[in-house]
């Protein structure tokens, strides 16, 4: 599964929660990659592992969760880095910078006691801080033309502390000083030119009057504002890769299409790379290039989304796109429950609810094999031959 | 941007502001508890800030330490407390004391008394409960036993012990008060602390944050602390009156201040050998007490009425 292209490359990845239940084994081998500029569909059912996959990228393990075995890698100019063995303080530069990560409940994720310009503009003032300093002493050389006598004068000590912010980021005394209040007010240009960031972003998420809507706090948005809020504090910092972690289900269906559309937009106007999870098959048929499905901590099946649909080729997704509910049609279920995850079936974790289960299923874990060009399924059914 | 349109936007932005203050006010002024809490404390924040003009030292006699009531020598060193006259409004207490010197300044002292041991206690339990709560596991463990070692004798007493036990090491008495009243009370704040970080902590705010790329120090101080910061403030106003009642309590048991010092408790203490003869020498614990009482229900009303403008949930009804 080796792929030049691929942003990020999770390689047999394990994960375990010790709960007093037992050893939950939530993941156990997953390996997927995420290519460059497309969306890929992360489909399952609840506890299958979507989230904790997500989350694991960015190297957030909820506790009593632990990463057990594996790799995550993500591609940077050209280099491959492994984000497990980073330590905190790099992965932090890494978490927002170029991964980051769009979450369930738009008005959840968002604090509630500070505006949402403060809010966007925290995430801009930690990963693009150069910038806006640039902004800033672009427009304070713009006004030191037109300014006179004692406005010159303080302008002239503003370019300087400005000029010595580019070219000593870390200084102390600066660090120092941004922090206290009413000192802080030197940073003032800074953040008038990350408002007029955050304004142009809003406008081109298509939120109305973005000028009044930086000024709101979040109890005073509807839900689809919010989620494009997030979405915009997700993509400030222009990040490599972008995790939504069913950003749409807690929205009604006309925002969930417009949330849909846009960030199928920005995907063709960035060339973002997408995690996008989701149980819903209809979110994926619209939106992904890829999907990959999982059922129990294990990758089912991966492939094109248009494959996926005319011929999937795992029981499990067979089952999975039978289920979905057809008027005039009798409903199907895939029977039986998910197996436990404290002691799951030692062979292939679907084999009990499976209609074509064999021997083997019960004794040996099927291995991810290639059946077709970009089509992979671990399944024992697709085992010596296409 | 021209000049002018900063200022409007200034006043465009600070608007809500603004109206949130007129909202709160109104609100405030409307509860006569209230405004009967804010009457209190602002007549014992001006006996406060004004006691060297309300109650100066008369005496003639040089104090080293100000809150040392100056003793009347005309009166000599008469045991017995002379009643109220108009030298002394409030009478004196035993060895000729000046009771209204004492109190007036005494309310000085209740409010230094207070400051110092909220700071630090708020500042002990802020940055004990972040880490607790924030950590969790073995740290969270370690501190939490030991407030419940603390929690679990009663105050009052582990408070006595520790004052014995320090002035046996050589503090002076007021100062092992201070830190014995500081002793027990972090555990309160820490715990209560620790909770609210505990249901901050889960928000799916902390965890985008943290997916955004914020640091540990960041997400406490930005995202953790302001949203769990209110009901903090509330107890403390509420405590600064329960402080400075176990500090007069510890000087009513001689545990805390010097005889002679400008302390609530200790002018009680003071005229207790003389409550044997029933209301004889009333003044003595009277007139203190009813300071006690001013101080300490201003504080509660007030706490009462900074949670009716700052919860949310119990606001808008």
């Amino acid at each position: 599964m080796e792929d030049q292209q691929s942003v990020v490359q999770i390689k047999d990845l394990y994960l375990n929660f010790y709960t007093y239940d037992g050893v939950v084994r939530a993941l156990d081998g997953i390996t997927l990659n995420v290519r460059k500029g497309e969306i890929l569909g992360l489909v399952g059912e609840t506890g299958s592992g979507k989230s904790v996959t997500s989350l694991a990228v960015l190297s957030i393990v909820i506790p009593p969760g632990r990463i057990e075995k594996g790799q995550i890698e993500i591609s940077l100019k050209g280099k491959t880095y492994d984000l497990l063995s980073l330590n905190d303080a790099t992965m932090a530069r890494v978490r927002g910078r170029y991964i980051s990560m769009i979450f369930q409940e738009p008005r959840a994720a968002l604090n509630p006691v500070y505006t949402i310009g403060d809010q966007i503009a925290e995430v801009f003032f930690h990963h693009r801080k150069a910038e806006l300093v640039e902004s800033a002493i672009a427009q304070l050389k713009k006004d030191l033309e037109k300014a006179s006598g004692l406005k010159r004068a303080i302008y002239r000590r503003e370019l300087s502390i400005y000029h010595r912010m580019q070219n000593n980021p870390k200084s102390l005394i600066l660090r120092i000083s941004s922090k206290i209040p009413l000192v802080k007010r030197f940073q003032n240009r800074m953040k008038n030119a990350a408002r007029k960031y955050i304004v142009d972003m809003l406008k081109s998420l298509n939120i109305p009057d973005p000028g009044r809507v930086i000024d709101m706090y979040p109890h005073e948005l509807s839900g689809g504002m919010a989620q494009r809020a997030v979405i915009a504090m997700a993509l400030c910092a222009n990040p490599l890769m972008l995790i939504a972690d069913e950003p749409t289900t807690n929205l009604d269906v006309t925002v969930q299409a417009q949330i849909l559309l846009l960030i199928k937009d920005l995907q063709r106007r960035l060339h973002t790379s997408i995690l996008y999870v989701t149980h819903d098959l209809g979110v994926i048929a619209e939106t992904c290039d890829r999907v990959a499905v999982l059922y129990a901590g294990n990758v089912a099946e991966i492939a094109n989304v248009m494959d996926l649909f005319k011929k999937p080729s795992h029981p499990y997704t067979q089952a999975l796109l039978e289920s979905i509910p057809r008027p005039g049609q009798k409903f199907v279920s895939i029977r039986g429950t998910v197996p436990s995850l404290v002691d799951p079936p030692k062979g292939c974790r679907f084999y009990d609810r499976c209609d074509y289960a064999m021997d083997r299923c019960v004794h040996e874990e099927p291995e991810l094999i290639e059946i077709e060009k970009d089509h992979f399924v671990s399944c024992h059914l697709h085992y010596g031959g296409k | 941007m021209t000049s002018a349109k900063q200022t409007g936007n200034f006043r465009k932005r600070i608007q809500p502001t603004i109206k949130e203050a007129r909202f709160m006010l109104s609100r405030l002024f409307k509860s006569p508890l209230s405004v009967a809490g804010l009457v209190l404390i602002s007549y014992n924040i001006i006996l406060a800030v004004f006691a060297p003009v309300i109650a100066p030292n008369t005496s003639g006699v040089r104090q080293y330490d100000q809150y040392m009531i100056p003793r009347d020598q005309s009166l000599g060193f008469w045991i017995q407390p002379s009643p109220p006259t108009s030298g002394h409004i409030l009478g004196t207490t035993s060895m000729q004391v000046d009771l209204f010197y004492g109190c007036v300044w005494g309310t000085r002292f209740a409010f230094q008394l207070g400051l110092e041991v909220i700071v630090s206690t708020l500042t002990i339990g802020l940055i004990l409960g972040m880490i607790s709560g924030y950590y969790g596991g073995f740290i969270d463990e370690v501190i939490m036993r030991f407030t419940d070692i603390i929690l679990a004798f009663p105050g009052l007493i582990l408070a006595m012990v520790f004052v014995a036990v320090l002035g046996k090491a050589g503090w002076s008495t007021l100062q092992a008060a201070i830190f014995s009243i500081i002793l027990i009370g972090w555990p309160g704040y820490t715990r209560l602390i620790r909770g609210e970080v505990l249901r901050v902590r889960g928000e799916d705010y902390v965890e985008a944050a943290r997916a955004a790329g914020a640091s540990d120090l960041r997400i406490m101080a930005r995202h953790i602390l302001p949203n769990s910061i209110y009901s903090v403030i509330i107890v403390a106003s509420l405590d600064f009156g329960s402080i400075v009642l176990t500090a007069a309590a510890l000087s009513f048991l001689g545990l805390g201040s010097p005889p002679g010092y400008a302390d609530w408790g200790r002018l009680i203490f003071d005229g207790v050998p003389f409550s044997g003869s029933g209301l004889t020498y009333w003044w003595t614990f009277v007139y203190p007490g009813i300071f006690i009482v001013l101080f300490t229900l201003g504080w509660n009303l007030l706490g009462d009425a900074l949670r009716d403008v700052l919860d949310p949930l119990s606001r808008r009804k």
